[in-house]
């Protein structure tokens, strides 16, 4: 049994080769998704164990406020600078340096734009002379207060050079500096892990980047010899007390990797995403061609039963096959994973500004997954085929090979059954009814809703599919190809489902973040009573800020009736963390946002005052005249009495705390500015004046309220677009699909090829039959793709209607090409099968027995 | 006996006069629907090469139901595919009508089987997503040529197929399927028909409907008729049999009956028997 196995797998290597591709790719994606995260965790390490290498032990004030891991980093209080001589007098300290180093120093390339970083934080620090880390490349240290270093990466990056007279944002509005060295790190690095670094005397970067004299981030100390570092941070912590953190280097370079890493599993999991939709995809696949397998060969299997194979023996030889079929795969796909990571994780260090990567290395977790994976999903998916294999009684030796038309009463129960199970996961993970299972209830939903659509669609494609090809009727070849695509219903369903798949995804996310822009639009024209917006477009973790100073210019341009603007960040507002705003000039909430009071008065702020919305003075149980502790991220703890409620609505923040509170910010620069007219002035000349005096502030733009709408949701296009493409992938699975089919179904009619030639079908027409057939099932998946994925869209964005996502927008633009995609990816499916199709030998294909 | 609707693209159809008989054309020259002239087909080389026909030359007059007979191996299927144009010969011509077929590309045989020939095979005629009617009328689909209401009528009269035309190929017994083919073949009015085996699939009973059929569209109509079989008695309907032993055109009968032809059939075992 065994051996027949094999011999019939051999025969047919390349169908299986095919179907198993799409395996393939899914394991890619899972190994690929261990390889790449394996890879840039041993990098990172690497980049944090030579950033504290020469740290023996560091000392730094505990943050103010404590951060969770997605809100960016904590803001560590200052080190007073005569705690560095308190350290620098301990037995067994060598030395100890006060350190000033903190993320955030933007330089101004020769273009006139802010260099970004992608990713790296952008540090501005004092220059403490070199070390064996840090390298003089060129130049000299600085000694003026207008004087900086760079490094090496961000001289290239910013095409400046020695000598230049260049910009710098810092926690200030730009500075004007001249670089006067250019330094570079131990091993000719230009970088370490993409950073780009600015360094200043000690003086100008308190000023700068800690927004106060005499203090340093952190003191990086020297054991004295004989002094192990582990006792040195034990002495300091115990002589310094509880206000500080004391670690020793390797200790900071393992948790400043961590946290790093906490950050990558993020891509991690988008890749397992993907490879989830591949491998769902991939399973319609390889069910399709076990399928078709076993209807070939019933006579075969018949036979089999006939000379005494028992059931079990059926079902071990067609398991057997999948096996082996799925190991193949599995190791394929292994192969192609680690290429992929290795890809991948070059482009992210390239991306980020020259990351050194670790070597490639295969994590043992991505050769479990991956024939964990290649193996479960091949073996299951051939499960249903194997099982029906069995059921193939001896007689069928002897009778003609038909394929039976089997009703399909079963499958539309099913279908129906898995469709309204997947609806209503759906209808609990979107409704919130499913609390902390709400994403899992969410994909599931989503999953039982594309195999039960997958299940109905046989049942849909009879009236579908003969609409559509009733396109290509009045065409004898195109007639022929749309009863041919008829002909299966369950193989055209299975085919056209796993195009499905990919387009729904497309088509729902289309459909979600269309819906939210023209939401956004809407809301912005309706709620932000201003004519032009100051704001930029965030390319990094820091958003786009601007110097305040513009403001008051504005203010006083005669067109302009009201400017304001607007600060935030997250803070500890009594037990609980919450974001926090606070705005230039209160009358902005009523003028602008149209606030309206429901208790106190929001008119006015005075310094120990705040507003809050009527939503949180609901929860938290505040009332006008109630005190609340605010803890900052830059500033001592405060106490404010809530002085007036407003309604809560959009663009309000749930609370708003003074300006003069903004300079406790983590960032104590306005993020956006909202300009309001006089009557009668025009924004079109109001707006290069802004522009003028905005040319220090290169992170930000003015725009009107349709321009900012488009720079706000910029995001979610460029988002949009990296979804399609990979989105892609599952089409391009598809396509092996339905290249699968149409070859079986060409090998399966070769006769019925040799007549049609016989009685004058030519070579054009033959490929045209076959192409029909293609478009056919390829424009129904389509069509399935669009539905069900318009469905899930509207479902998603009725669930967000609280959020604010009160349009349905369906991208009927989109729709329409996601069709033409499909018509497409059925003429480029059908190529090779067609051109096989018209070879057929034509007395070969009617003498064959 | 029905008039004979006109012939498209001025194609001589021989019209014979009601009640002439069918054997005082045999002394006449007839113009032929198909020829082959010293046609040799070699398959393989060296060691393994098979001669299938050694210089065969005959002629297939027009309105004539022809016969080709011999024993398996005898080439005499390879004949018929050489004639039809579904194969290539080694050496010599082979002619329908006016065409030459040797020599012509995939587009002109494709041409060539779409307007002047008919096929009938002995199984898997029919496409079985296309109705009776549809199947009959694939020829005439596939050139884009509309067809003839008359002649249509004409041909599903004889056939008996009225009242099945919009019936699978599934849904219809193995002789009514092969009458829609036998309907196929002769609704494009091809100048000729190649039958292979065409009752080899097939009870006496039905074999023999298919058979008066085919010989009636002949006498009839005037259609030209090539038939391949084994069966004697099958060949006793046609006009004339020509009799294929090893590649060759050893013997010839005129209005054979199913004696004559069984007794040529022996001799020619026992004269292979001998040769071997």
């Amino acid at each position: 049994m065994f051996r027949a196995t094999l011999k019939s797998l051999l025969a047919r290597k390349l169908r299986l080769l095919l179907s198993g591709l799409a395996v393939v790719l899914g394991v890619m994606f899972v190994s690929g998704a261990f390889v790449l995260t394996d890879t840039l965790g041993r990098s990172f390490d690497a980049v944090f164990a030579d950033a504290y290498e020469g740290v023996d032990v560091n000392v730094s004030a505990k943050p103010r406020l404590e951060v969770g891991d997605f809100e960016g980093e904590a803001v560590a209080a200052p080190v007073p600078a005569e705690t560095v001589e308190r350290i620098r007098g301990l037995a067994g300290v060598a030395d100890a340096t006060g350190i000033v180093a903190a993320d955030g120093a933007r330089l101004i390339g020769s273009n006139g734009k802010v260099v970004t970083s992608f990713g790296p934080p952008q540090i501005g620090a004092n220059w403490v002379g070199v070390s064996d880390l840090v390298q003089l490349r060129e130049g000299r240290e600085p000694q003026a207060a207008d004087e900086i270093l760079v490094n090496a990466a961000l001289a290239k990056a910013g095409r400046v050079a020695v000598g230049d007279r260049v910009g710098v944002l810092t926690l200030e509005p730009k500075q004007e500096f001249t670089i006067v060295g250019v330094f570079g790190y131990s091993g000719g690095r230009d970088s370490i892990g993409g950073v780009n670094e600015i360094m200043f005397t000690t003086p100008v970067a308190q000023q700068l980047m800690l927004g106060q004299g005499d203090a340093f981030t952190n003191v990086t100390v020297t054991a004295a010899d004989g002094v192990t570092n582990d006792r040195l941070r034990d002495d300091i912590a115990a002589a310094l007390g509880a206000d500080f953190e004391v670690k020793t280097g390797a200790e900071l370079s393992a948790d400043a990797a961590a946290t790093l890493k906490e950050g990558l599993s993020f891509f991690n999991r988008i890749l397992l995403g993907f490879a989830a939709v591949a491998l769902l995809v991939g399973t319609f696949l390889i069910i399709n061609t076990f399928s078709i397998i076993v209807a070939q060969r019933t006579r075969e299997l018949a036979l089999m039963r006939a000379v005494g194979a028992g059931r079990r023996q059926i079902i071990g030889s067609v398991i057997l096959e999948s096996v082996a079929v799925g190991l193949l795969a599995s190791v394929l796909g292994l192969g192609a994973g680690v290429g992929i990571g290795a890809l991948l994780a070059y482009l992210f260090g390239n991306l980020s500004g020259g990351l050194d990567l670790a070597g490639i290395a295969v994590p043992p977790a991505a050769v479990i997954g991956a024939f964990g994976v290649g193996l479960i999903i091949t073996v299951v998916a051939a499960l249903l085929p194997a099982l029906r294999a069995s059921r193939i009684p001896p007689i069928a030796a002897m009778q003609d090979v038909a394929t039976p038309d089997r009703p399909l009463t079963k499958i539309t129960v099913a279908g129906a059954a898995v469709t309204s199970t997947g609806a209503t996961l759906l209808f609990l993970g979107l409704g919130g009814h499913a609390g902390d299972n709400a994403l899992i209830t969410i994909l599931g939903g989503v999953l039982f809703a594309f195999i039960g659509v997958a299940l109905l669609t046989p049942m849909i494609s009879r009236p579908v599919v003969g609409l559509l090809g009733g396109i290509f009727s009045w065409w004898m070849p195109g007639k022929l190809g749309r009863l041919n695509s008829g002909r299966n219903p369950r193989r055209t369903a299975i085919t056209a489902a796993a195009l499905m798949v990919g387009i729904a995804l497309v088509t729902g996310v289309t459909v979600i973040l269309d819906s939210a822009k023209s939401s956004i639009s809407g809301l912005v024209q309706e709620k932000i009573n201003a004519e032009l917006v100051i704001a930029g477009a965030q390319t990094g973790p820091r958003p786009s800020t601007f110097d305040p100073a513009v403001l008051e210019q504005t203010a006083a341009l005669p067109e302009v009736a009201l400017v304001g603007g607007a600060y935030g960040d997250l803070a500890q507002v009594g037990d609980e963390r919450t974001w926090v705003g606070a705005n230039t000039n209160v009358s902005m909430l009523t003028q602008i946002f149209g606030a309206r009071a429901t208790a106190g008065d929001i008119s006015r702020l005075g310094p120990d005052q705040m507003l809050i919305s009527s939503d949180v003075a609901a929860s938290r149980g505040l009332s006008v005249g109630s005190t609340v502790p605010v803890q900052l991220a830059r500033a001592e703890a405060k106490t404010y009495t809530v002085s007036g409620i407003y309604e809560a609505a959009e663009f309000l923040d749930p609370i708003t705390l003074p300006a003069t509170a903004a300079q406790g910010f983590t960032i104590p620069q306005p993020m956006m500015g909202f300009i309001q007219l006089t009557p009668g002035a025009q924004a079109a000349d109001v707006l290069p004046q802004v522009e003028t005096l905005l040319a220090d502030s290169p992170e930000v733009s003015v725009a009107d309220q349709g321009a900012f709408v488009e720079q706000q949701t910029e995001p979610l296009d460029g988002l949009l677009r990296m979804i399609q493409i990979l989105l892609m992938l599952a089409i391009v699975i598809a396509v092996l699909g339905i290249i699968n089919t149409l070859a079986l179904s060409v090998l399966e009619r070769t006769r019925e090829l040799g007549l049609l030639r016989a009685v004058g079908l030519g070579r054009a027409q033959t490929m045209g039959m076959i192409t029909v057939e293609a478009v056919v099932i390829s424009v129904f998946g389509a069509l399935l793709g669009i539905a069900v994925g318009s469905g899930l869209g509207a479902a998603v964005v009725e669930a967000l209607r609280d959020e604010g996502i009160t349009d349905l927008v369906l991208p009927w633009a989109d729709m329409g090409a996601m069709v033409g995609l499909g018509a497409l990816v059925g003429v480029l499916a059908a190529v090779i099968p067609a051109v096989r199709a018209a070879r057929i030998d034509v007395l070969g294909a009617i003498a064959h027995d | 006996m029905m008039g004979l609707p006109r012939r498209p693209r001025g194609t001589a159809w021989t019209k014979r006069r009601e009640g002439e008989d069918v054997t005082a054309t045999v002394g006449r020259q007839a113009q032929a629907a198909a020829r082959a002239s010293e046609v040799w087909k070699v398959y393989g080389s060296g060691e393994a090469q098979v001669i299938a026909l050694r210089g065969v030359s005959c002629e297939f007059e027009q309105g004539r139901f022809t016969a080709i007979m011999g024993p398996s191996g005898s080439g005499k299927s390879t004949l018929m595919h050489c004639l039809a144009g579904l194969d290539s010969v080694t050496r010599g011509t082979v002619s329908i009508g006016e065409t030459t077929v040797t020599g012509l590309g995939d587009a002109g045989l494709t041409k060539l089987r779409r307007d002047q020939v008919g096929f009938i095979f002995q199984q898997f005629n029919l496409l079985p997503t296309l109705t009776a009617k549809e199947n009959i009328l694939l020829p005439l689909s596939i050139a884009g040529r509309k067809p003839d209401q008359a002649w249509f009528d004409t041909v599903i009269e004889t056939v008996g197929l009225r009242d099945r035309l919009g019936h699978r190929p599934a849904q219809l017994s193995g002789g009514q399927q092969q009458r829609v083919a036998c309907a196929r073949a002769l609704v494009s009015r091809p100048q000729v028909i190649f039958a292979d085996e065409p009752t080899g699939n097939l009870d006496s009973r039905a074999g023999a409907e298919v058979l008066k059929f085919l010989r009636n569209s002949v006498r009839e109509h005037g259609q030209t008729i090539v038939m391949v079989t084994h069966d004697p008695t099958a060949a006793a309907y046609a006009d004339r049999v020509v009799f294929l032993a090893d590649g060759e055109i050893v013997s010839e009968l005129i209005q054979p009956t199913a004696e004559t032809v069984l007794d040529t059939m022996k001799k020619l075992d026992t004269q292979v028997e001998v040769g071997d």
